[in-house]
Order: structure tokens, then C-alpha cells, then sequence
């Protein structure tokens, strides 16, 4: 289990790295399913199955083949002889390694991390049942106001891609 | 199955994946790959989720309230995204660029 975790989780940070350092966005997408992968991986090994397929499904499938898309569109040739600046490269580096330090000052001072991953109790429902039970009971509005908002965006993004903008 | 994994490993990834994230917006310059990782950075908030509703069950089970927090947030990000690339695909076809620094028109 921890010897998973720790392939899974250098899976996803090799692929957020990758995102950043390629300088072909096609290769940059790759790198990015590959970070998705290795962190629907980590949400199974949660034990969360439906969150994790639907990280597969929606922003490896559905997601990244949309941004795919987007880039081949777009020239990509061009990008390819710019470099990064030097300025920029300095301050990433120093935000990330602030904000890295950060985390672990915090995780290592405070306590609420401490606990081990204890298996589940022994349940008849899956998480697939117990999700969709909140979905359509408790949170059946939350759903509908997401309906609307995607039926929104839908119309949203048409009108945005319309030749003719007035 | 005994593990010696806690809920600090997944938190430590989730910020380590956040600061990936974070410095990819800083240091590039294409506006799609500024985007994805936006993106990175949305699914790096995702997995402390899971993680906290995971961990911070009771009775053995996890909290499922977080899990349906993140099916949410899935829907509404997928909904972000379209809208996000259309709208630079108009930049592109207004501008013919995808480089942020060719933008520049609220610059004084």
C-alpha cells in the first residue's frame, strides 16, 4: 500500500512537472493525463472509486482531449523557439520553495495529519450507492443548480465561438 | 490492511502538486498552458478533499459530504473549461496569439 502510494504520488508531481517544463503544449497535455491518472490512483487508494473514475473519465477523457483539441488549432511551431525568462524562473522558484517550506512547517507543527489510514468498516452500501443517495436526497438542489449552470455555460461557450461577435 | 500512511502524506502531495501548479503560471507564457495549470492546481485542492473526507469520517466510514463537494466541483470545473477555451480560441482568432505577453492592451 505505502509502496503504491509513494509510485502514484511521484506519477503525479513527474507529470505536473512535466506540464511546466515541456515547451510544446501537445507534450505539456501528455504530461498533464499522465499527472491525472496517477491522481485518480491516489483517490482509489482512498478508497473513493466514483471520484476517482470520474477523475479519469472527465478531466483525462473528456477534459484534456478538449484542450487537445484547442491546441491543434492553434500554431504551435511558433512557441517552440521562445525561451523562458530567466526573471520568471527566479520567482517561481522562490514562490514554490516558500510555499513548499511553508507546508511542511505547518503539516510538521500541527497535528490534525497524525492519524493512520484505517480500513473501512465493513459496509454493505459501495460509494457509488452512498454518494448518489446524498446527491438525490440532501443535495438534490446543489444538482439542479449544477444542471442549470452547465446548460449556461453550454450556450455561454456557443455564443462565444460565434463568428460575429456584436 | 496496516499502513504507515497518514492523512500528511496526501496533503503534502496535494500542496506539492498546488505549488507545481502555481509555478507554472508564473513561468509560462502560452496562455493554454497557463490554463492547464490552473487546472493542476484545481485537481491538487481535489485530492486534499478526498483526503480530509477520507480521514475525517466516522464510524469506519468516510465522510461522504466531501466526495459530493468534489463531484461538484468536477461538474463545474469541466463547465469552466469550456467556457475558459472558447474564450481563447476568440482571443486567438482576434489577436492571432496564444502569448500572454503580446496581450497587453489594458497596459497603459
Amino acid at each position: 500500500m505505502t509502496f503504491l502510494f509513494y509510485i502514484f504520488a511521484a506519477l503525479t508531481l513527474v507529470g505536473g512537472i512535466g506540464v511546466v517544463v515541456y515547451k510544446n503544449p501537445v507534450s505539456s497535455a501528455f504530461a498533464m493525463i499522465l499527472s491525472f491518472l496517477g491522481l485518480a490512483a491516489l483517490f482509489i487508494q482512498l478508497d473513493a472509486y466514483l471520484v476517482g473514475i470520474l477523475q479519469i473519465l472527465v478531466y483525462a477523457g473528456a477534459i484534456m482531449v478538449l484542450f487537445l483539441f484547442i491546441i491543434m488549432l492553434m500554431d504551435v511551431k511558433a512557441e517552440e523557439n521562445k525561451t523562458f525568462r530567466g526573471g520568471a524562473i527566479l520567482g517561481a522558484i522562490l514562490v514554490m520553495g516558500g510555499f513548499a517550506a511553508a507546508l511542511v512547517k505547518v503539516l510538521l507543527d500541527s497535528r490534525i495529519g497524525e492519524g493512520k489510514l484505517a480500513p473501512l468498516a465493513e459496509s454493505e452500501q459501495s460509494d457509488v450507492h452512498a454518494i448518489g443517495d446524498l446527491l438525490f436526497t440532501q443535495y438534490w438542489f446543489p444538482v439542479q443548480i449544477v444542471g442549470v449552470l452547465l446548460l449556461v455555460a453550454t450556450v455561454g461557450v456557443v455564443v462565444l465561438s460565434k463568428k460575429e461577435m456584436k | 490492511m496496516e499502513t504507515d500512511l497518514t492523512l500528511n502524506h496526501f496533503l503534502m502531495i496535494s500542496g506539492l502538486l498546488f505549488a507545481i501548479g502555481l509555478a507554472g503560471v508564473l513561468v509560462r507564457r502560452n496562455i493554454i498552458v497557463i490554463f492547464m495549470c490552473l487546472e493542476l492546481m484545481l485537481a491538487a485542492a481535489n485530492l486534499s478533499l478526498v483526503a480530509f473526507s477520507r480521514f475525517g469520517g466516522e464510524n469506519g466510514m468516510p465522510n461522504y459530504d466531501g466526495q459530493v463537494l468534489l463531484f461538484f466541483i468536477i461538474t463545474v470545473a469541466a463547465a469552466e473549461v469550456a467556457v475558459g477555451l472558447a474564450i481563447i480560441v476568440a482571443l486567438f482568432r482576434t489577436r492571432e496569439t496564444t502569448d500572454v505577453s503580446d496581450v497587453t492592451s489594458m497596459k497603459n
